[in-house]
C-alpha cells in the first residue's frame, strides 16, 4: 500500500497535499484498490465552495458509486479535466496524475483534524485485521 | 477481516487466493469477484478466452419416461420436442406465474435429463421438484459432486479442441460427452457471456486439475464474477434474484420466447390471464449518454413521472457508457428518453433494444475449409 509521507489523510481515504494557502486533493491508493476499475468521476465545479467532511465528489467503479468527502474547506480553483475521459488514471496514479482538484484553503487550522501518513498507515492496517 | 464461516466454497478457493483474487459472498458461496480487474477480464473474454469457476451452480440428474412422468409439467420447456444432446433455456414457475428459477435442461438420452440451476435457489428448486414429481420420476441432486467450469470467448473452440481427441463439433445449445483427464464428461456449447463458449461438467475432485490444464494455454485467463456480470448485462441476460424472481413473470421480464404455450405447465393459467389483461410492469433496457452508470434500485423517470426502478445497472466496458435494465409500469418506446435518478444524481438515458453489445461470437459456427 502506497502512503506518501508529505500528505494528510482522512478516515474516508481522501488525501490533501498542502502547498502554501492551497491544497491538491485526491483519493488514496487504498481507496482506488478497494473500488477497483474507476469508470467515472463527478468533479466539483470551479468556484464551488466545499466544506471539510462534506460530500464534494462521486466516484463510480464498475460495481458501484461511492461518495468522496472534502479533506479541507475551501474554494475550488482547478479540477483535473483529464479524469473525464481517463478516470482509470486514478487507479494507475492516485497521488500524481490521478488528483481530483486544487482548492484555496479557507481554514488552515482544519489540517489538525487530518491524519499524518504514519497515523493513516496505522489506521489502514487496523482495517485489514 | 471477513467472517465467511457459513459460506460454501468451491474446490478452487485456495487456487483463487493464490492467484490474488478478491473473494466475496455470492448466493451463499465465497466466490472470486476479480483477479486482475473487471474491465481487463471483461475485454480479455470478448477478445480471447476466459475461464470461470462456476462450481457453485446446482445440477439435478433426473430419470423420467415422458409417457409416465410429469416432469414436463414443472417446466416451461417442451421436453418432448427436445432431441437427445440438446439443451434448452426455460423456467420453473409458481402457480402465479412467478419465476422460481431460470434453468437449462439437458436431454442426455430418451429417459435421462440434467437440469442446471442457480446456486442460491438450488434447495428451493429441489423442494419444489420433489413436492410435485410423481413416482415415475427419479430425481437426484448431484450438485455436491459435480463441478462446472465455463470457458468463454472467441478462442475457446480452438483452445478446447487442443485438449480433447474427439472432434469438438457442437452447435449452439447442444452438448456431447468427451474424454478429458480420464473422465467422460458433458461439454455443452452454452454460456452467459454472449461469446462462443462451453460449459464443462467435471467431478469436483478433478476440477483443480482441469482448471490448471486449461490455464496453461496463454490465450485464456481466469475471470471473476464481476466481469461475468458485465458480460451478461451487455447481452441483456437476466440475473436471477436481481432482474427476475418469484414476483416477476417471464412475460413481464420480456422472456415470452422461452414459453411453450402448446404444452401444460404450472403457472400457465396465470400467464395466460396476464397475457390477455396486459402486464402490470415490463422490462426495458437503457443506455446512458455518458460513462455515468445507473445502479440497482435507481428510480426510472419518464417526462418527470416515476414509472419504475432499475434492477441491473453498470458501466459497460465494451461500449464505454452506462447501461441497465429495469421494470416500468407503462409503455415507453425504443429511442425515447428516461432519467435514472437517485438522490442528487440524475442520468439521462435512451431506451434501447437488447442486446446492448451486438458483436458477440456465441452463435458463430465453424468455418469449413
Amino acid at each position: 500500500m502506497n502512503i506518501p509521507d508529505n500528505l494528510f489523510y482522512t478516515k474516508d481515504h481522501e488525501w490533501a497535499k498542502i502547498e502554501g494557502d492551497s491544497a491538491k486533493l485526491g483519493i488514496t491508493d487504498f481507496a482506488q484498490s478497494s473500488l477497483g476499475d474507476i469508470t467515472f468521476i463527478d468533479l466539483p465545479k470551479i468556484g464551488a465552495k466545499i466544506k471539510q467532511s462534506e460530500l464534494y465528489s462521486t466516484v463510480e467503479s464498475v460495481k458501484a458509486a461511492s461518495d468522496v468527502y472534502a479533506p479541507l474547506s475551501g474554494e475550488v480553483l482547478k479540477v483535473n479535466d483529464e479524469l473525464i475521459n481517463h478516470p482509470e488514471m486514478v487507479n494507475k496514479s492516485p497521488y500524481e496524475s490521478g488528483w481530483f482538484s486544487i482548492i484555496k484553503i479557507s481554514d488552515p487550522a482544519e489540517k489538525d483534524r487530518l491524519m499524518t501518513s504514519l497515523q493513516y498507515k496505522e489506521y489502514v492496517e487496523g482495517l485489514s485485521k | 477481516m471477513e467472517e465467511n464461516i457459513d459460506l460454501a466454497v468451491t474446490p478452487l478457493v485456495d487456487t483463487h487466493k493464490n492467484l490474488g483474487a478478491k473473494l466475496a459472498p455470492f448466493g451463499g458461496w465465497l466466490m472470486p469477484i476479480q483477479y486482475s480487474g473487471i474491465i481487463e477480464e471483461h475485454n480479455w473474454t470478448r477478445a480471447n478466452a476466459g475461464l470461470f469457476d462456476i462450481c457453485h451452480m446446482g445440477e439435478f440428474a433426473i430419470e423420467a419416461d415422458l409417457s409416465k412422468s410429469n416432469l414436463g409439467d414443472l417446466l416451461t420447456v417442451n421436453l418432448k420436442s427436445m432431441p437427445e444432446g440438446s439443451c434448452r433455456y426455460g423456467f420453473m414457475l409458481n402457480e402465479m406465474g412467478g419465476i422460481i428459477d431460470d434453468l437449462v435442461v439437458y436431454r442426455i438420452s430418451e429417459f435421462k435429463w440434467m437440469i442446471v440451476v442457480n446456486a442460491a435457489t438450488t434447495s428451493t428448486d429441489e423442494a419444489h421438484l420433489r413436492k410435485y414429481i410423481n413416482s415415475a420420476t427419479n430425481l437426484e441432486n448431484i450438485s455436491v459432486h459435480l463441478g462446472k467450469l465455463d470457458l468463454q470467448g472467441p478462442e475457446s473452440r480452438s483452445l478446447l479442441q487442443g485438449l480433447i481427441a474427439e472432434d469438438l463439433e457442437l452447435k449452439y445449445y447442444t452438448f456431447g460427452y468427451f474424454n478429458l483427464l480420464g473422465e467422460n464428461i458433458i461439454i455443452s456449447r452454452t454460456g452467459y457471456t454472449g461469446e462462443l463458449g462451453y460449459e464443462l461438467y467435471m467431478p469436483n475432485k478433478k476440477i483443480p486439475e482441469l482448471w490448471e490444464k486449461i490455464l496453461t494455454d496463454k490465450r485464456v485467463k481466469p475471470i471473476g464474477l464481476g466481469a461475468r456480470d458485465t458480460l451478461r448485462l451487455e447481452i441483456g441476460y437476466s440475473l436471477y434474484g436481481q432482474d427476475i424472481d418469484q414476483n416477476t413473470t417471464p412475460l413481464e421480464a420480456g422472456l415470452e420466447y422461452f414459453i411453450d404455450w402448446e404444452k401444460e405447465f404450472i403457472g400457465k393459467a396465470a400467464l395466460k390471464k396476464e397475457k390477455e389483461k396486459g402486464v402490470p410492469k415490463r422490462m426495458i433496457a437503457f443506455a446512458s449518454g455518458s460513462r455515468r452508470s445507473p445502479r440497482h434500485n435507481y428510480r426510472i423517470l419518464y417526462k418527470g413521472e416515476d414509472i419504475g426502478s432499475v434492477t441491473s445497472g453498470s458501466f459497460s466496458p465494451s461500449l464505454g457508457v452506462g447501461i441497465g435494465m429495469g421494470y416500468i409500469s407503462r409503455e415507453v418506446k425504443t429511442g425515447e428518453l428516461v432519467d435514472l435518478v437517485e438522490g442528487s444524481v440524475s442520468i439521462n438515458a435512451k431506451v434501447v433494444n437488447k442486446p446492448f453489445y451486438k458483436n458477440g461470437s456465441a452463435k458463430c459456427e465453424r468455418v469449413k475449409k
